[in-house]
């Protein structure tokens, strides 16, 4: 790992001016995020520029973007609707307290044990929460409206071949405001969803009774906030060190990621977490330190403060635009070669994914029931044992445990078996545990009372172990 | 003559052309070793890193996909070492064959996608144009 000055000044030049391209990038992003979670786009905007700020000190992987996201506001929408900004800001601060202790208890370890099949959903799961989020702004209200859209997206798609420097939503973003300007069309506009104030945020404790009954309406969603961010904030960091060929420190970004939505929490932002797009652009762009994520903070809130007034001109439909751009980006779209090619209960998991949260709304609850579905089936392979017969040879494959011993036992008991001597082949077996061991003793038994002689073969040390240590108690000989 | 021997390979049937080559040259000096560079893009890492479970099965299906390549360097029985790099192929080999001084470039002259060379110029171009040391282009 770098050492921390490295971390800060080892790309002044590159970070700075990666920095500031992602910032640009952010602006549109943080104002559609707002619009979905059903806040004000300041809240989006302070989030991301507080959460930028602190996550380039408090974090663990160099060179990452953290800021309002989609994924967060997707969940926390309900709660804003129901209960207001108050109980949103409340929520992110105890959403930053769980991320703190999860990280403090290691939680990186614990990301080890959700499948690949199960992050593929949720990340396709996501994109289409993000399309689906942008249908309300775009159907049905005009065709002016389908026709910026439609531009926008043929900009985002063409521009991006010959211009490299400038990020292409905000081209898009300036060339179709102008034109809605000076034509004239009647579109609807951020303005018309919000109120952009050019002030820097400030400190304050959000208004909400300090009791069990808050506790019980924020707890539920700060839980899903804090598993959800970590989630994409986790796989993030692991996209970052691979395309930088560098290691960060996990648990660090846990906590990181934690200290940055309490903070935000008491500046009026959002939660949020890491963003894969906005990172992926920054590595691009040649970000790589912390520096880059502290500039992209800081110069967005100097964009706002000094072109707010611009912004509540942005034409809805160019936003909606580049939100489906971003969703497209979201997407994996290897994923109709991994559901032919991914062993069937994969493929299901990740379905089942994307299935219940698009049906729920919730990430959370998407990925908790595709771990469970996929341990689930686990257990099903895992406790499943196969006995291979070859003429007066048995050969047994699977693993020996509690929960797979009767479909061994069993098989001996309806067997036809005319030899008077047989071997059990436990090459390809292993017995983990004294249910395992019984087992074995079991089916020997069973069928010497028939008048066969059992003679087991290829038993590996550690499962030969557990056999001897038993051999006392079993009367087998 | 050649220590250093830089084999770009994306895994094409045109880079183990280029292996082939690269061997035939390694062989005329007992202290060559052949460096396999394979230059994953970074729009590359999102897809990778979610299909793959951990960072050990990541690094070893991207040598899968280097696989022809290495078995033939196998066979061979010839020094070499595999690099992975991440970024735009072009700009990423130039970069790592200038600092490393490697004393020969081997490329293939065309790649997995004809149609995208023709667009964006082809990759054997740039950096036969920019590096420091002898290029051999393979045809």
């Amino acid at each position: 790992m770098q050492t921390l000055k490295q971390q800060w000044f080892g790309n002044v030049r590159g970070d700075i001016l990666s920095g500031i391209v992602v910032a640009l990038a952010l602006i549109p992003e943080a104002l559609a995020f707002s619009i979905i979670a059903g806040v004000d786009p300041m809240v989006g905007l302070y989030a991301s520029f507080i959460i930028a700020t602190v996550i380039a000190f408090a974090g663990g992987r160099p060179g990452m973007i953290s800021a309002a996201t989609g994924a967060m506001a997707l969940v926390m929408a309900p709660l804003v609707r129901d209960y207001g900004l108050n109980y949103l800001l409340a929520a992110t601060i105890l959403t930053g307290v769980i991320q703190i202790l999860l990280g403090v208890l290691k939680v990186a370890r614990i990301m080890k044990f959700i499948p690949n099949a199960v992050m593929i959903g949720f990340v396709n799961a996501l994109a289409i929460l993000i399309f689906m989020a942008q249908l309300e702004h775009f159907i049905g209200i005009s065709t002016m409206t389908y026709v910026f859209v439609a531009v926008t997206l043929i900009l985002l798609y063409t521009l991006p071949r010959f211009i490299k420097v400038i990020p292409v939503p905000l081209i898009a973003i300036v060339a179709l405001t102008s034109i809605a300007i000076f034509s004239g069309v009647d579109l609807r506009t951020v303005g018309d969803l919000g109120t952009i104030t050019q002030t820097l945020p400030t400190f304050f404790i959000p208004d909400v009774p300090l009791n069990f009954e808050t506790l019980k309406i924020i707890l539920p969603y700060s839980i899903s906030l804090a598993i959800v961010g970590l989630l994409e904030s986790l796989l993030t960091a692991q996209i970052v060190d691979d395309m930088t060929g560098t290691e960060s420190s996990k648990n660090q970004e846990a906590r990181g990621q934690g200290i940055a939505n309490v903070i935000t929490g008491f500046f009026g932002g959002m939660a949020g977490c890491a963003m894969i797009g906005q990172s992926m652009i920054n590595v691009k762009s040649g970000g790589r330190g912390r520096l880059s994520t502290l500039v992209a903070g800081i110069f967005l809130i100097f964009l706002i403060i000094v072109l707010g007034e611009l912004v509540v001109q942005i034409p809805m439909p160019v936003l909606v635009g580049i939100m489906i751009m971003v969703s497209i980006g979201t997407f994996d779209w290897s994923s109709f070669k991994y559901i032919m090619k991914a062993p069937r209960t994969d493929a299901l998991v990740m379905l089942a994914t994307v299935v219940i949260v698009v049906y729920t709304h919730d990430l959370s609850k998407g990925v908790f029931a595709g771990v469970v579905l996929s341990a689930i089936f686990f257990v099903v392979k895992i406790s499943t044992v196969k006995i291979m017969k070859e003429g007066n040879r048995f050969t047994v494959d699977g693993q020996l445990f509690f929960a797979s011993t009767d479909g061994f036992v069993e098989y001996f008991k309806k067997a036809d078996i005319q030899e008077e001597n047989l071997t059990l082949d436990f090459s390809n077996t292993r017995i983990w545990d004294e249910s395992g061991a019984g087992a074995v003793m079991k089916v020997v038994e069973l069928l010497r009372e028939k008048g066969i002689h059992v003679n087991l073969i290829e038993i590996d040390a550690s499962s030969k172990k557990i056999m001897d240590k038993l051999d006392g108690i079993l009367s087998s000989h | 003559m050649y220590k250093h021997i830089l084999l770009a390979s994306d895994g094409s049937e045109n880079a183990v052309r280029a292996a082939k080559e690269a061997v035939k040259i390694a062989f005329c000096n007992e202290e060559s070793i052949i460096d396999v560079v394979y230059v994953v893009d970074f729009d590359q890492s999102k897809t990778d890193v979610l299909h793959a479970g951990s960072s050990e099965t990541l690094d070893i299906e991207r040598r899968k996909k280097n696989s022809k390549v290495l078995q033939y360097l196998n066979e061979a029985k010839v020094n070499y070492k595999t690099t992975i790099l991440h970024g735009k192929p072009g700009p990423e080999i130039i970069k790592y064959a200038n600092d490393q001084n490697v004393d020969l470039v081997v490329i293939g002259s065309r790649g997995l996608n004809a149609l995208q060379e023709m667009v964006l110029g082809s990759v054997s171009h740039k950096v036969i144009k920019r590096v420091n040391c002898p290029a051999l282009v393979i045809k």
